[in-house]
């Protein structure tokens, strides 16, 4: 018998090594998520996943599943606080949704729907943050990111590359290339690499295929990301455990 | 027919491109259902000039220049609900993509040195409103009270939107309705 | 592996980096790990670090060349574009403030013509802030090229000013203007101690090292850099812990504005520092150990070097220490580059091995998973002085010493509004009252508590005493008198916080600057009650959702001076409840400007 732990009052079971968030995903519950990736490990950046565990607010990615925890998630106070980290995003960074590829594919986007944000409320930041187009294939618009360091982590784990890295630090960190001329047309990135599909906004596109799919198509056209979410999630087939 | 009071409401557009209020007339035949429960005050569809005390106000556009202050306090001091309606109202939208542009060489180029212009200046007429040097979202400037999300949101989620609150519920939009382009 | 390979440098603002570059980086390309090391010499030698330095490096050390600038870009005293020859940066922790550092700033950008912030057209200097300095109770104080001058004075700026300008180097300026006082004016258990070097890992020679471990447990010693952690147990998980290696740091990163109590440490008892250190080592089975140094304290190298290098003489450190088969440890230093958050255990850990300072997600806790993954044993300075002290008295007496779950002695680093500021060590237990008398403070408002992360109390409060049972602190006593405006004070630390914030999470990044704003909003005199909520919204929001300590503390300061100051924020206030907020006017001049117009239409109303 595996152990368990209680998400809302619900039994999850977990196996050892297992996160709170992967062991919710993997029995059919959603908890909120940016940074987390199935195939990444576990980052803890972005708290949209903030959970109370037996009382004590924490990242669900990160925190190890234990037997007999109490993990309270879709509770108004959680949400209010992921509303506001939401909005915190979306002032932060320059997120225009109609003039941007991503929308409708855009997991920030859909995350602001699903917890209903209807404005950042929050003075807006408009950071200068100039794009890079000089690569012959893809473009970098920062004006987007989120700083999950997804791509920085794919590009570096799976690709082998090191691609993106994050120069400052504070309200002044940003998402750089590894080139000494700053530009991406310098660095060996190739549109089959792992750094170019996971990023959860509008930064890293592939040039002249936007708005491809029509409104109404898109992936959170159909269903929202709690739904989507717990579709995508990796699931032991018969016994065996994803890691 | 009783004659409850009806809710006042005014529309205006700022720094937008009257695409909320085209949506707005995408209400469509429920216009008139509404229109049993609403009158219009200042709007672009009674073009009274000035607002007067009213119950709702939906304001389209962010504020880019000094006029746009003005017409957004008036609605502020006369509406005692606000609606910011769009993209533009909401987070400056379109014309805030100008807000990493140093304002002076906007000016300078666009009325000086702009190849074909000749004897160009800047206008200085006082009849002309001034541009402030960033667009601001409505929240910047005067409190509102609530959002309506995109660009244009669609005549179901401003209907949806505005009988929720005339009927005194916290307006909801949920998944389909929602959207922020 | 020579510890002391780190030469005292940053003197010369002019030297030939292509000529060094090569014998930098040759004597640090074996470790990774010393890659913010090696960026630190670097920057010292040339002043910045230039592009094609930058990418020399990457290849010689086979790194990706972002991560060079990642890392450069994360520590505050790293440039990757000219700062000038002369990089001035004034301490503008509260207590510099309240003892003039502004003027002094304003005074010394008039006199050579620069905007603080900017290079200078010709690139002599450049004149901006950084966090508190650790010089609290001889301020103000600046760092010019990473040297500590303190007693700033409106002479002094003006003849530093003059030496500048002559483009003196900084090795040459007057011997007393880097002058650094201890000022301890109240010894006890650490500071009085009459212990000759060596003495007590002579004594303990014959203890087992869970023999020591038990000791230190039940001395009860608990942590001095804030936390509290009980020390014993610390040391036994790392001991038990499973690893190919374990290690010993000492956290110096003394970065708690308004804290200086490390520094008078390392200057005056810095055997005792070492001593325990290696006690430690002994006890948790360490070969190696690092002092992770605040780069603000860099001065204080070459004492530290031969200090260390004293001991290897005396069989202190190095292999078979007293004669002890396989009782090998040493010492290494590294340093710090500004950046508060490295004094984070986890985030010192990361910078050790070379990386931003990023505070790691925890469980694992770095005594199983610490440097390089391996078991390491994180303390305080004043914590392996303490642990010395409880292994040289025994348990039962070092226990005796202050109050019942709180054993020992603590220094108190006491600045602001007093008579004689500097450094107070008392057993615990001692009342907030009793030091401001001893410090010879009049008409205190308020005390500032184990700094802008810790807890401000008001006069009522100051019978409560110092110690993990009521009053837990890391050692700083900031003082303010009933001339102080309270508002400010928060308002200092709020920009503390958002300069500090790693960026790592959403909430601390986006959150704390804009706690900066809203407190700058109120500043100007355009906050209203909107505000206020929009400021507990944020602390809230920080205080629950932030990755560490620094975000979860970062409203402290606010919430503290809210609930017994708030008449210092709401005479503040507007009588309205809502403000822009930008300067709407302010937001028209740029256009006036262009237009020449200033008709009525031209201007924006506060209200209408």
């Amino acid at each position: 018998m595996t152990d368990t732990f209680q998400l809302d009052g619900v039994a999850v079971p977990f196996e050892p090594g297992q996160t709170v968030m992967q062991a919710a995903l993997a029995a059919d519950h959603y908890i909120p998520h940016l940074c987390y990736h199935p195939e990444f490990k576990p980052h803890g950046s972005c708290k949209l996943c903030t959970v109370k565990v037996n009382g004590r607010t924490m990242a669900s990615c990160t925190m190890p599943a234990e037997a007999g925890l109490e993990v309270e998630s879709e509770i108004e106070e959680l949400n209010a606080l992921r509303r506001t980290l939401v909005q915190m995003l979306f002032a932060e960074g320059n997120h225009f949704c109609p003039s941007c590829e991503k929308s409708g594919n855009c997991m920030l986007q859909a995350l602001g729907y699903d917890l209903e944000v209807h404005a950042a409320g929050f003075r807006h930041q408009y950071p200068d943050r100039p794009l890079d187009a000089s690569h012959p294939d893809i473009l970098l618009d920062f004006n987007r990111c989120i700083l999950c360091e997804l791509c920085v982590r794919a590009s570096s784990e799976v690709d082998g590359k090191n691609v993106f890295a994050l120069a400052g630090r504070g309200n002044t960190k940003h998402l750089i290339v590894n080139a000494e001329s700053g530009q991406l047309r310098d660095t060996d990135i190739a549109l089959s690499d792992k750094a170019m599909q996971v990023c959860p906004v509008g930064v890293i596109l592939p040039k002249r295929v936007g708005f491809s799919q029509p409104i109404g198509e898109r992936r959170y056209d159909a269903s929202p990301i709690s739904a989507q979410a717990l579709a995508d999630a990796p699931r032991p087939p018969s016994g065996a455990e994803h890691d | 027919m009783t004659d409850k009071k009806k809710l006042r409401i005014a529309t205006t557009s700022l720094a937008g491109c009257f695409g909320c209020h085209m949506s707005i007339l995408d209400i469509d035949e429920r216009l008139f259902p509404l229109l049993e429960l609403v009158e219009f005050d200042r709007s672009p569809i009674t073009d009274i000039k000035h607002c007067g005390p009213c119950d709702i106000g939906i304001v389209e556009g962010g504020i880019c220049n000094a006029e746009n202050v003005h017409v957004l306090r008036e609605f502020r001091k006369n509406c005692k609900v606000l609606i910011a309606i769009g993209a533009c109202a909401i987070n400056g939208g379109l014309p805030a993509q100008r807000n990493h542009l140093d304002l002076s060489a906007c000016l300078t180029e666009v009325y000086l040195t702009e190849p074909g212009l000749v004897h160009g200046h800047i206008p200085n007429d006082p009849e002309l409103p001034l541009p402030l040097d960033k667009v601001h979202p409505l929240h910047e400037v005067v409190k509102v009270d609530y959002f309506i999300p995109g660009c244009p949101p669609s005549g179901d989620a401003i209907w949806k939107f505005l009988t929720d609150l005339i009927s005194g519920k916290t307006p909801e939009l949920g998944h389909g309705l929602i959207h922020y382009d | 592996m020579l510890p002391d390979a780190n030469p005292i440098y940053g003197e010369s603002p002019r030297c030939d980096l292509h000529a060094d570059l090569h014998e930098i980086v040759a004597r640090h390309c074996g470790e990774k790990t010393n890659l913010l090391q090696l960026l630190i010499e670097v920057q010292a030698c040339a002043g910045y670090i230039p592009a094609d330095a930058a990418s020399y490096i990457a290849a010689t050390l086979a790194i990706p060349r972002s991560r060079i600038e990642s890392v450069a870009s994360f520590y505050s005293f790293l440039h990757l574009k000219p700062a000038g020859e002369y990089r001035v940066l004034f301490s503008d922790n509260i207590t510099d403030r309240m003892l003039g550092n502004q003027d002094l700033m304003e005074q010394m950008c008039r006199q050579l013509w620069v905007q603080p912030g900017k290079v200078s057209e010709d690139g002599l200097l450049s004149i901006n802030t950084t966090s508190c300095t650790g010089m609290c109770d001889q301020g103000p104080a600046m760092l010019v090229n990473g040297r500590t001058i303190t007693r700033l004075g409106s002479q002094r700026i003006q003849e530093i000013g003059q030496l500048i300008r002559n483009r003196t180097p900084v090795a040459e300026w007057p011997e007393d203007y880097f002058k650094v006082e201890n000022n301890i004016r109240r010894g006890g258990l650490i500071l009085n101690n009459k212990l000759a070097y060596g003495q007590v890992l002579q004594a303990t020679k014959a203890l087992k090292p869970e023999a020591i471990i038990s000791t230190i447990k039940e001395s009860n010693l608990r942590g001095r850099g804030g936390a509290g952690f009980p020390t014993g147990m610390k040391w036994e998980a790392c001991r038990n812990a499973d690893g190919e290696a374990r290690y010993v740091v000492c956290n110096a990163d003394e970065g708690e504005p308004g804290t200086f109590k490390d520094r008078v440490l390392l200057t005056a008892q810095a055997d005792l520092v070492f001593e325990g250190m290696t006690l430690c080592a002994r006890a948790v089975g360490a070969k190696k150990g690092f002092l992770y140094l605040r780069g603000e304290y860099r001065y204080l190298l070459n004492h530290l070097h031969a200090v260390l290098q004293r001991r290897r003489d005396s069989e202190l450190l190095g292999e078979d220490i007293l004669g002890e088969r396989g009782f090998d440890f040493d010492i290494e230093i590294h340093l710090g580059a500004g950046a508060y958050i490295c004094g984070e255990e986890s985030a010192l850990i990361e910078s050790l091995e070379g990386k931003r300072g990023v505070p790691r997600n925890r469980p694992p806790f770095p005594v199983t998973n610490g440097y390089l993954q391996q078991p390491t044993a994180v303390d305080n300075v004043e914590t392996f002085c303490q642990a010395v002290m409880a292994l040289h008295m025994g348990a039962p007496a070092y226990r005796a010493i202050g109050t019942e779950k709180s054993s020992g002695s603590k220094l108190i680093s006491v600045s602001g509004d007093c008579a004689s500021p500097g450094i107070y060590e008392y057993p615990f237990g001692v009342s907030v009252r009793q030091i401001l008398t001893d410090c010879g403070a009049v008409n205190t408002r308020a005390v500032q508590i184990s700094g802008p992360s810790g807890m401000c109390i008001g006069e009522h409060e100051f019978d409560r005493k110092l110690g993990f049972e009521d009053l837990p602190t890391a050692g700083a006593f900031m003082v303010f008198d009933d001339s102080r405006d309270m508002f400010e004070v928060a308002r200092n630390f709020v920009h503390f916080f958002a300069h500090e914030s790693c960026g790592f999470c959403t909430p601390c990044r986006v959150g704390t600057s804009m706690l900066k704003q809203t407190m700058d909003k109120v500043a100007a005199g355009h906050g209203t009650q909107h505000d206020l909520t929009e400021i507990e919204n944020l602390d809230h929001v920080l205080q629950t959702t932030s990755h560490c300590g620094l975000g979860r503390t970062a409203c402290n300061p606010v919430l503290h001076t809210l609930k017994h100051f708030r008449p210092a924020y709401e005479t503040r206030l507007k009588s309205l409840d809502f403000e822009p907020a930008f300067d709407l006017d302010g937001a028209l001049a740029r256009a006036r400007q262009m237009t020449g117009r200033d008709d009525a239409g031209a201007h924006l109303k506060e209200n209408e």
